[in-house]
């Protein structure tokens, strides 16, 4: 990762759902790697997450969906990101999400969604190349 | 023989017996030493000899682990105090567990399908699953509600939808359990206006209402109101249950969410019979007679993968109620020292990968909450880590419930486990281990305190951190997830889909709903239980009143919210 600033992430947990252990063991995880991270708390809305990512000026948005509305609060706050400006923000996240479910959010600009038993290092993996590969562009 | 000769008789004999077992121990000790010595001499494998919560275990467990414990008074006998070995005398010989399992999808009528079906494949009970938006108390019409409805669970936002749920099932026939706690009272009341419906007298109504709000806070997050009124309406249920629907339990008092959340099995055991005993304090500071609501209190545990922490975890929780009953709050009334508890197997053991694997997880969980001595049981779907469970899993999950009580022969006699020296010492240890978390929960000020500072949150949260880097380092073998990787590259199994169309017709219904209802009606008892709110009135009644006249969920919630406010979680990770 890079030397010159900590890349900084929104860990949000959208909607009604309070099943909070995988967003927090994420934040523990992506805080103890070295990223400056923020956590939203629980039953955000989508409006309330975007003006968060806006406010804190994060690189990345990861979202911890368990109730299966994840086809609705994706690309919800994929639009309100693009809305707001935030369109270079990297929309990523996890949960129970089926893969052809996946795939279509992917198709839809969401990034890499992980589903139960990925370990965190793979999240961080995937964050920091993403991440290296924007400074390069 | 005179008294004064028999008794000196009879210490000499004990004197003698004494002796004799000291004897005997110092032998075991002698032997031991050698065991000890030849153990340390032969190549061992590198462990971890740890239970899931990070508990070391000893190679070998003997009478010397137990020596001084008070067997009679400790162990004692199944149906009797201290309860260790069973809340009842005669246990499965009476009664086999209760096979409930939870469930609840998309609509009311899709829901009742399943309850049908269910039933005719020989479940006992039923036990419903609420979506998201009924767990926190909104409308399937309300925005917060956008995406959710149906999804997770069934979606009640009236008495209309209860009416639904419960269509051509007979209410006074079938005990029904309800997973709710934020705006559990407001659910009650559909229930119990449901059943009068069906004509049915509410007295005779079995049942559990899970209103444990106090884990909400700490663990599983599904909150209305702020701790002080959501605990003063745990008390309202207690007194309006007691003389209403004295067959219905007002609370299940659960480790299941803290455990699913990351805790350890002690934390478990720690919190939820601490939070038990709070409930107790809450119902006696009312100036409620210990003992007419205290039989009625009911559990909720969760049986997680190591097969004798979770057995003597649940012999533990038997005892430790049963002495803080008796001997804590005076209660006297035998039924007020008898835990019963509902177990359902661990959600979170469940692995994505290989998910067939998950039938032989459930199946050894499952056989725990039977050694342990469970009441009611829910075994989980190998799906459930990916979607809502299909029919098939969901069969097989019953099934396995079946095999266990009619094939493996676990049923046949009372508490097998007992006298190992092993679980006795684990079920002692347990116990030990809840006794010390007690104090640090009341050094801080006690439970509420104690969510209020986030302390029960942090703990759980550093739980769950310590067990995800043991299996990331692989130290923890979960198989299929970081060693046998062989199969789990793609997952293959069928699985279950909400179609959104039910979110649409939900929202239809509501609006035709309230188009039929009589408004004036509707308004007049809101405003009536908002004045109950302000007041000290006991809030069922008027709660009661308004399901009847088909006020919706939020509603009620407003009405309520008016006087009690909402929770502010604390936020930290």
């Amino acid at each position: 990762m890079s030397d010159e600033r900590k890349i900084r992430i929104l860990v949000a947990k959208p909607g009604l759902d309070g099943h909070d252990r995988g967003a927090k063991v994420i934040a523990s995880a992506f805080r103890d790697a070295g990223f400056e991270v923020i956590y939203t708390g629980l039953h955000q809305t989508p409006e309330m997450i975007v003006a968060a990512a806006v406010q804190e000026d994060v690189d990345v948005v990861a979202m911890s969906v368990l109730s299966g509305a994840h086809m609705t609060l994706f690309p919800r706050v994929k639009k309100l990101l693009d809305e707001a400006g935030a369109d270079q923000v990297l929309l990523t996240g996890g949960g129970i999400i089926p893969e052809d479910d996946v795939a279509e959010l992917e198709r839809r600009g969401i990034g890499r969604l992980f589903g139960p038993g990925t370990p965190t290092t793979t999240a961080i993996e995937y964050v920091n190349g993403w991440f290296a590969a924007q400074q390069t562009s | 023989m005179s008294t004064i000769e028999r008794d000196v008789l009879g210490r000499a004999e004990l004197g003698r017996l004494v002796e004799r077992r000291e004897e005997e121990l110092a032998q075991l000790r002698a032997r031991l030493a050698e065991w000890e010595e030849s153990y340390d001499d032969t190549p061992r494998r590198d462990g971890p000899f740890t239970t899931i919560s990070g508990r070391e275990i000893a190679p070998l467990y003997t009478r010397v682990d137990r020596d001084g414990a008070d067997e009679d008074e400790a162990v004692g006998l199944p149906g009797s105090y201290p309860f260790t070995r069973g809340p009842y005398a005669t246990m499965y010989r009476t009664r086999l567990w209760t096979m409930r399992q939870f469930a609840g999808f998309a609509s009311a009528e899709e829901t009742n399908e399943r309850y049908h079906y269910l039933l005719d494949h020989g479940q006992t009970g039923l036990s419903v699953a609420f979506d998201f938006p009924t767990l926190m108390g909104f409308d399937s019409d309300h925005p917060r509600s956008l995406g959710e409805v149906g999804v997770c669970g069934v979606a009640i936002s009236s008495l209309a939808d209860m009416e639904r749920l419960f269509e051509g099932i007979p209410l006074d026939k079938v005990s029904v359990s309800m997973t709710i706690n934020g705006p559990a009272v407001i659910l009650f009341c559909f229930y119990v206006a449901a059943a009068e419906k069906q004509g049915i007298d509410p007295t005779v109504l079995r049942g559990t209402v899970q209103n444990d709000i106090l884990k909400e806070y700490q663990a599983q997050h599904a909150w209305v109101f702020p701790p002080e009124p959501a605990l003063r309406c745990i008390v309202d249920m207690f007194e309006w249950c007691s003389e209403h629907t004295p067959s219905y339990n007002p609370i299940s008092i659960s480790g299941y969410h803290i455990r699913e959340a990351g805790s350890t099995a002690g934390e478990e055991l720690a919190f939820t019979l601490r939070n038990a005993f709070e409930y107790v304090e809450r119902g006696i500071a009312r100036g409620l007679d210990v003992d007419s609501f205290a039989p009625r209190l009911s559990f909720f545990f969760d049986v997680h993968n190591d097969f004798f922490e979770e057995i003597a975890k649940l012999r533990a929780a038997r005892r430790i109620w049963a002495r803080g009953m008796k001997e804590r709050y005076g209660a006297t009334n035998p039924d007020s020292w008898r835990l019963r508890t509902h177990c359902q197997t661990a959600g979170v053991s469940l692995t994505a990968q290989q998910a067939e694997n998950n039938i032989v997880r459930v199946a050894y969980q499952a056989m725990a909450a039977a050694l342990g001595g469970t009441q009611s049981l829910h075994t989980n779907s190998m799906d459930e880590t990916l979607s809502l469970p299909t029919e098939k899993a969901v069969r097989i999950a019953l099934r396995t419930q079946q095999i266990l009580a009619f094939e493996s022969g676990v049923s046949n006699t009372i508490d097998p486990l007992a006298g190992s020296y092993f679980v006795e010492s684990l079920t002692d240890e347990l116990e030990r281990e809840a006794l010390a978390l007690f104090d640090e929960i009341d050094a801080l000020g006690g439970v509420v305190p104690g969510i209020e500072q986030g302390w029960f949150q942090q703990q759980i949260a550093g739980s769950a951190m310590r067990q995800q880097r043991e299996v990331e380092s692989g130290e923890r073998v979960v198989v299929g997830v970081n060693h046998f990787l062989e199969g789990s590259e793609k997952i293959e199994i069928d699985t279950l889909k909400i179609d959104p169309e039910v979110e649409r017709m939900q929202v239809a219904r509501m609006s035709a709903m309230r188009a039929e209802r009589d408004e004036a009606t509707v308004a007049s008892t809101l405003s009536a239980l908002t004045g109950a709110c302000r007041g000290e009135q006991n809030v069922v009644p008027y709660i009661l009143d308004c399901a009847r006249c088909y006020c919706t969920l939020f509603e009620i919630r407003a009405a309520m919210e008016e006087v009690f406010g909402s929770y502010k979680e604390p936020v930290f990770f």
